[in-house]
């Protein structure tokens, strides 16, 4: 039923000093297709998708059991800059540095050795059409980041993120500081996005996961308070018919 | 309350106008233009006390700038990644320093500056040995307005450089010190103009010449240090007056300056 996964986990753990945060999650995830992770507060969502790019490195007592592949490889064999290359990241809030729209998209293809001016401008131009942002700023490339609205802010943010060509882009909350309007322009962003790239997405927005996600993954903390992997599968599986009675207390939880 | 306020005011009104009124009689194009001359009676103008002043400034900057700028940058960046027991400690005890440092009266940076660079290294009464020694007065400020400066660059501008690949250095360089450039350039204002209103620091390593130095082992003699000079060992207390009015001026120039390049650069 799934396809070959860009990404998976295989009995993975996350230690933050003494505290474990995840506790052998293994999970495939499909290429070409949005995954959902769900899950009450603190049970470790945000912690599993900064795993895929090893954003946990940040946090100086973490420490990793287990194994994640990106493209049939040991995340903490290959380099993390190309890693990251590979698999992109959108942040809760939109975090635009305080430059120019340009110099907002041109900033990963330039750390990434590409100085070329006209090479630069096509690659600018591409990634914030493909964000759905183009003709909105087209006109305004010179302009700062800031003086767009949020929704527009993290569109860019987006764009930023496509300019170094990832194969995997990981969204952390991407809607939850955006109005219902910049919320449903994202959404529909991510629908045409992945085509060309896998998405993994951290929602608590319930109906969001239902709405974009073709899958999902359930996770809820243990009595350690050590977030588990519950359920895994296609969407509309698990929102209609969960096998769990916890993914199904969760969800009706939440429908009322 | 208002009163203590208001009185505040009052005298430091009083006594900038009392400086700038008195002193102005005495000014005209060529007191800027002609060096002082003559002992007791201190007559001439101040010409090559503004090139010593501006001479001494660059030099300081040129030394405690990247110094202090580095030692901010480690501090925040770089301090509580490093797990080294040792390292820990100096840490500690760096920032420790830092903060009583700034506290410290800049004569006893003078007698430190006199010992080691005047006599110990042989600079002599010189341009390098104040600058060095105005080094150590002004490196507390620098590394503490970084240090302000670079925390109050959001973390979430390091997380997307760093989650697009770039390296931690890469991240600072591109993304935070541009970020964080206002911070750091008032910083280096207020240093200058430490620099131009210190006296006793400079008396001790710079020597008294009224001569135009001409190179960096040359002796001088700042604006501030030219004041002192002329109240206390010349009868030209109405010239002491004077250069006191440019100097205050050039105060007030500089925190207008402070205040345009702020408001420049986080537009």
């Amino acid at each position: 039923m799934t396809k070959e996964g860009v990404m998976k986990t295989i009995d993975y753990s996350l230690y933050y000093g003494d505290f474990k945060a995840l506790n052998g999650i293994t999970v495939d995830i499909p290429i070409n297709r949005i995954t959902a992770i769900i899950g009450p507060s603190g049970c470790g969502k945000s912690s599993l998708i900064r795993s895929f790019n090893r954003m946990n490195d940040l946090i100086s007592n973490s420490r990793t059991e287990g194994t994640i592949l990106v493209d049939g490889e040991d995340i903490y064999s290959q380099d993390v800059v190309r890693l990251r290359k590979k698999v992109g990241m959108v942040f809760q809030r939109p975090n635009p540095f305080p430059k120019s729209i340009f110099a907002n998209v041109a900033y990963g293809p330039r750390i990434h050795g590409i100085r070329d001016k006209s090479k630069l401008a096509v690659i600018v131009e591409n990634s914030i059409r493909d964000a759905a942002l183009w003709d909105e700023v087209k006109d305004d490339l010179g302009k700062s980041a800031f003086s767009l609205s949020g929704g527009q802010q993290q569109r860019l943010c987006i764009a930023r993120a496509l300019a170094v060509e990832p194969e995997v882009i990981l969204m952390d909350e991407p809607a939850s500081a955006l109005d219902p309007v910049a919320t449903l322009k994202i959404e529909e962003l991510m629908e045409k996005l992945k085509i060309k790239y896998t998405i993994v997405i951290v929602t608590h927005n319930m109906q969001q996961a239902a709405r974009v996600s073709d899958f999902t993954a359930f996770l809820l903390t243990d009595s350690e308070r050590a977030g588990n992997l519950i359920e895994f599968g296609p969407t509309t599986e698990m929102f209609t018919n969960p096998v769990d009675t916890r993914t199904e207390d969760y969800i009706s939880g939440r429908f009322g | 309350m208002w009163f203590s306020c208001g009185l505040t005011v009052l005298i430091m009104l009083f006594v900038i106008g009392y400086v700038i009124i008195r002193g102005f009689s005495q000014i005209d194009l060529d007191f800027f233009l002609t060096p002082p001359r003559g002992g007791l009676s201190g007559e001439g103008g101040i010409s090559s006390t503004i090139i010593a002043t501006v001479y001494l400034v660059i030099t300081t900057l040129v030394f405690a700038t990247p110094l202090g700028v580095s030692a901010g940058i480690f501090l925040v960046e770089y301090a509580d990644n490093i797990k080294s027991r040792f390292v820990q400690k100096l840490v500690v005890f760096a920032r420790f320093g830092v903060e009583t440092l700034a506290g410290v009266p800049s004569i006893i940076f003078g007698l430190f500056g006199y010992a080691l660079f005047v006599t110990s290294l042989h600079f002599g009464f010189s341009i390098l040995s104040a600058a060095l020694a105005g080094t150590c007065l002004v490196i507390p400020v620098i590394i503490r307005t970084t240090e302000e400066a670079l925390k109050a660059v959001p973390n979430s501008y390091r997380e997307a450089s760093l989650a697009m690949g770039a390296g931690k250095w890469e991240t600072i360089w591109k993304v935070v010190l541009p970020s964080a450039i206002t911070g750091i350039s008032t910083g280096i204002v207020l240093s200058a103009g430490r620099i131009v209103s210190e006296t006793a620091i400079f008396y001790v390593t710079l020597g008294g010449s009224y001569r135009t130095p001409t190179s960096i082992m040359s002796s001088g003699r700042t604006m501030a240090l030219h004041v002192y000079y002329l109240a206390m060992e010349t009868r030209a207390f109405d010239k002491a007056l004077a250069t006191a009015a440019v100097l205050v001026l050039l105060i007030v120039l500089l925190n207008l300056v402070i205040n345009a390049v702020s408001s420049w650069l986080s537009a």
